[in-house]
């Protein structure tokens, strides 16, 4: 599905990561570790098309999408979950779903219920949440999990997340991931330092100093 | 519809939501005259005799009553100052459907200054909904609202104001007096484009104790326009107040926020928060992961923004 051949991407003479090149499947699971600063998060919007590699290609089930847009990405089935949520002033949780769900040529969902259904997959009520504002007064945690449920509702091919489980209490990503995996044909590639993620993914790439330096297969 | 054009029409839909004679008490204003007046069992309007406009009597007690009041100038050159005044008795409920809509496409400016006083009796709740729209080819879309408030014990005033688009030129004014325990939210809307300018002031006093007052302004400026936006807010007693002003400027637009607060009572409690900036770069990337291209993600913000 989605193929990394030599990513380079630096900054000045900084060299973020070096040759990075690696393949994930149709339905695999690729959790992405490593220690701050090794160029994990800069890798994932390379794939999404929010940053531009200096070299190297991506190739998304067989077409180089290296030179196309953040849009085009979305359009063809890459998904992107914000490490650090975004606000919107005046657009609700309800509003961003529904962006999310139609912005994606394969509808996922297309009423109130699904809606719903999402946000009480992140572990948040909908009657409490959906007409809600996506402003400073909901907490780190519920915009992380709202922002989980706009990445899933998505239903996009190719999921990306990054570090989903930060500020997030009393909820288990790695239950979610198990749901989202029941989807058929999708793959996820998520970041992250947490045992009970990196447990239940099929692959774990560890990242340090901007190159794959270990390759776990479960 | 009361021998409208097809223009006026669609001005009455944009600026007050109106597709057909409305239910209850209402005065349409088209081009300088009321064309069509009707009064209810408990709302009474009667023009008034020495200046235009309209008194509006509202029963103590009335509840769950709507009152359409839409200003509609089609007529290039026109110029109107118009004093509306509302006496709304004790314990009611009632929502007041306002707005003005211009259409221009001659060389003549067309002006509309609307004076509203409002008179909110004890326990009274009110909701005012307010929208301005300028269009057509022609000189100055020119509308000046005045809204002054006087609010008796226990009530509450609800304000939405919104100035659509194709508005070229408004002073707006917004002052209230609140007296014991009364509460008033105002939230104002503006978009201005073009080189249109936009100077906005609202003023509350908090007279008497357990009183609040909440003003949200949330502003467009694109291309050449610019925008002024003062909010003055006076704690006289025990009592709560808050300010919020966001302006999203584009392009060559330019905003003034000028928050103040002044407290005259030990137990008053005042705030004010002012932000003015472009469209966050991580909001449109956010929208655009999405699916939308940038044009539409900037469209998506600014609506959901002065929404």
């Amino acid at each position: 599905m989605l193929e990394l051949r030599n990513i380079c991407y630096k900054i000045g003479r900084r060299e973020i990561l070096h040759n990075v090149s690696f393949c994930v499947g149709s339905k695999e699971f690729v959790a992405i570790t490593g220690p701050n600063g090794s160029g994990k998060s800069t890798l994932l919007q390379i794939i999404m098309g929010i940053r531009q590699p200096s070299s190297g290609n991506i190739i998304f089930n067989g077409k180089d999408i290296s030179k196309i847009s953040i849009t085009d990405r979305a359009k063809i089935g890459l998904a992107y979950s914000f490490q650090q949520p975004v606000l919107f002033k005046g657009l609700t949780v309800k509003d961003i779903l529904q962006i999310s769900a139609t912005g994606n040529e394969t509808f996922l969902v297309d009423n109130d219920t699904d809606y719903g259904e999402l946000l009480r997959a992140v572990g948040l009520s909908p009657e409490e949440y959906l007409g809600r504002e996506i402003n400073d007064s909901l907490s780190g945690g519920e915009l992380k999990r709202i922002e989980i449920a706009s990445a899933f509702a998505r239903n996009a091919k190719l999921t990306l997340f990054d570090e989903p489980e930060a500020g997030i209490d009393l909820w288990s990503f790695d239950k979610l991931i198990k749901l989202f995996r029941n989807r058929p044909d999708k793959a996820i590639i998520v970041i992250s330092h947490q045992k009970r993620i990196l447990d239940v993914a099929d692959r774990v790439l560890k990242l340090e100093n901007g190159r794959i330096s270990e390759v776990t297969k479960l | 519809m009361m021998n409208l054009d097809e223009i006026e029409q669609k001005l009455l839909k944009d600026v007050a939501s109106i597709t057909s004679v409305p239910e209850g008490a209402y005065n349409f204003r088209v081009n300088g005259e009321s064309i069509s007046r009707q009064s209810s069992e408990h709302i009474n309007i009667v023009p008034k005799i020495n200046k235009s406009g309209i008194d509006i009597y509202i029963s103590p007690d009335t509840k769950d009553e709507v009152v359409h009041i839409p200003v509609i100038i089609s007529k290039s050159g026109l110029k109107e100052a118009v004093y509306n005044d509302f006496h709304i008795g004790d314990n009611c409920e009632v929502t007041i459907v306002a707005g003005c809509g211009i259409y221009n496409c001659g060389t003549d400016d067309s002006v509309h200054d609307g004076i509203h006083t409002f008179y909110i009796g004890r326990g009274s709740k009110v909701k005012y909904i307010e929208k301005h729209y300028g269009a057509g080819p022609g000189a100055g879309k020119i509308l000046n609202p005045v809204t002054n408030l006087y609010l008796e014990p226990g009530s509450y005033a609800e304000l939405e104001m919104e100035q659509i688009r194709g508005v070229d030129s408004t002073k707006r004014l917004t002052h209230a007096e609140l007296k014991d325990g009364s509460k008033i939210l105002i939230q104002e809307r503006l978009l201005t484009h073009g080189r249109q300018t936009a100077n906005s002031i609202i003023e509350v006093t908090m007279l008497e104790k357990n009183t609040s007052a909440d003003i949200v302004s949330r502003s467009v400026a694109r291309d050449y326009s610019r925008q002024s936006f003062t909010s003055h807010i006076i704690g006289e007693a025990l009592c709560r107040g808050h300010s919020e002003c966001d302006a999203i400027m584009m392009e060559n637009a330019q905003v003034v926020a000028t928050p103040s607060l002044e407290a005259s009572d030990i137990n008053a409690e005042l705030i004010h928060e002012a932000a003015i900036g472009k469209i966050a770069g991580t909001q449109l990337t956010k929208l655009m992961t999405l699916g939308l291209t940038r044009n539409q993600a900037e469209s998506q913000i600014i609506n959901g923004f002065l929404k």
